[in-house]
């Protein structure tokens, strides 16, 4: 895993005009587990998104560090992915292998192994036949996971990871977090439970009034920050004001 | 006439019966499993936008050949069909309108313009011809065009199909990849238009859509897997075309309309019948959970 941080430096995004946030300075550091945390339309996803270069910057740059787009694994919210689509569990999860196959490789033995492996550690090795819409939200969230295991990626980002899970899935994927970051990738994970954050996030960036505060947990989560942070008025495209 | 002779006896004595069924047959393999990944694409209504956005594409190559000519009105359908989709795409992207609202706005004008087209220069029949097509008067060349639009779009299908399908089920993923999955989306839209345009001629602008929206529909009832679905949309295609066929000389009905109609039949039968049809109830959710 040999590569720089990833850097912002006085980066900024606006949408339809609009700045989410601005003069966000600040770095993730090679193998470092920071969790993004923040008020709804705070511009989470965004700063996800705009590292992976997805969202355009309005002002400053971010650097990556000498990384490539390939060397991101990414977890979108679930939301986003159309799962009545027609397709296997081992077909997606084998979509995780897409550095090996590429657009039209075949997938060879070992990587299929590989697949049946990560479906086997996240648990999901009796619904390997199954069609994904037939898995529960909490299936389909290991499924993404395993995924994930497949890419092998050195920065992970993770959109929401736990959102309406139960308390033994979100248990179990985030031992595979911790086992992540053991390995020494980068962690990057947009979150919503405080005690989460807390517990297992040794590095937070909390987005509050279009700012960015960034630092130890310990440290940035303090009662003050996170009234300031959840009790200031989002802007939004059609109230007009400076954000 | 025995009833088994009329199953084979029209195409046995009539080339043109022949041709036709031949035309149906290679329609119903091209545009099944198109229409079954523009249905899981949640597109069925562009499918049906761009069946009249090459509209003025085609009436220009028709007036340009002189008369019905598969060729120069499929070009010029290509040219337009995919003209349309770029500017739709352009505009969603740069403006907050949807890209099916912007479809809406481009092919209404591009319809517009190719019935002003048509109905200036050319007759009322020859308008008749373009919207409605003429199956039976299917020939040679028409028919090449026809079986090297299948055999491209079978053949691209099978060459993008990762990517475009992982593009159908997490748009967010391909990106990731650094896969560019603009590309083959415009792609995928390249092969609706030329599919559309190969049942050009036989089914005009109208209904040359119904080949690539009702199979489908029929299949996905049937089969909740992606290649058996698409192979039965062809398949439902293909026996659609025979039959409408077959329906339309015995009855001296319009073949075109026959066809669709025998497609149609198909999905009402599949909708009383099928596990997934309205027996199924109101709790067909794809997100079921246990």
């Amino acid at each position: 895993m040999s590569h720089g941080a990833i850097g912002l430096d006085d980066a900024g995004v606006a949408l339809n005009g609009t700045p989410v946030w601005q003069h966000v300075t600040g770095s993730f550091a090679p193998g470092s587990m920071t969790a993004i945390a923040g008020a709804n339309g705070a511009g989470k996803s965004t700063l996800l998104r705009a590292i992976l270069g997805e969202v355009p910057l309005a002002a400053g740059k971010i650097t990556l560090g000498g990384l490539r787009a390939q060397d991101f694994g990414y977890l979108p919210q679930a939301r986003i992915i159309d799962r009545a689509f027609p397709i296997s569990v081992t077909d997606m999860v084998l979509g995780g292998a897409w550095r090996q196959t590429g657009a039209f490789g075949a997938a060879s033995p070992a990587v299929r192994q590989r697949a049946a492996d990560a479906l086997c550690r996240v648990g999901l090795e009796k619904q390997a036949g199954r069609m994904i819409d037939a898995l529960s939200a909490g299936q389909f969230q290991r499924l993404l996971f395993a995924r994930l295991l497949m890419t092998d990626a050195s920065v992970i980002m993770l959109d929401e990871p736990f959102t309406a899970l139960d308390a033994p899935t979100t248990q179990d994927l985030l031992a595979l977090v911790r086992e992540w970051h053991a390995q020494g990738r980068t962690i990057i994970a947009v979150l919503h439970d405080m005690h989460q954050i807390r517990t297992c996030f040794p590095h937070v960036v909390l987005l509050s009034g279009g700012q960015a505060i960034w630092g130890e947990t310990a440290r940035i989560l303090t009662p003050g920050t996170l009234q300031r942070a959840y009790e200031t008025p989002q802007a939004t495209p059609w109230a007009g004001g400076p954000a | 006439m025995s009833m088994l002779a009329g199953l084979w006896e029209p195409f046995a004595t009539f080339g043109f019966m022949r041709r036709a069924l031949v035309a149906s047959i290679t329609l119903g393999m091209g545009a099944g499993p198109v229409g079954v990944l523009l249905q899981l694409r949640r597109m069925s209504l562009i499918g049906d936008a761009m069946s009249h956005a090459i509209l003025p594409g085609a009436a220009i190559g028709f007036l340009a050949a002189g008369g019905l000519s598969l060729t120069a009105m499929g070009l010029g359908g290509i040219a337009a069909g995919l003209g349309v989709a770029l500017l739709a795409g352009l505009v969603s992207r740069r403006t907050h309108l949807a890209e099916d609202a912007s479809f809406a706005s481009f092919y209404l004008t591009s319809l517009a313009l190719g019935v002003l087209i048509v109905s200036a220069r050319g007759s009322n029949i020859d308008l008749l011809h373009v919207l409605f097509g003429t199956i039976l008067a299917i020939d040679g060349p028409a028919l090449y065009l026809m079986a090297g639009i299948t055999t491209l779009s079978l053949f691209l299908l099978s060459f993008i199909w990762r990517p475009l399908v992982m593009e159908c089920v997490d748009p967010g993923f391909m990106r990731m990849t650094g896969s560019r999955g603009a590309l083959y989306h415009m792609v995928f839209l390249f092969l609706v238009v030329i599919n559309l345009v190969a049942g050009f001629e036989a089914l005009g602008t109208l209904m040359s859509v119904g080949m690539m929206m009702v199979p489908a529909a029929t299949a996905r009832l049937w089969t909740r897997r992606l290649v058996p679905m698409m192979a039965l949309s062809a398949t439902v295609g293909m026996l659609a075309g025979f039959t409408g066929l077959l329906v339309s000389y015995h009855f001296r009905l319009a073949a075109g309309p026959c066809i669709i109609l025998t497609c149609s039949a198909a999905y009402l039968f599949s909708l009383l019948a099928s596990p997934a049809g309205i027996r199924a109830g109101g709790g067909s959710s794809p997100f079921r959970s246990h």
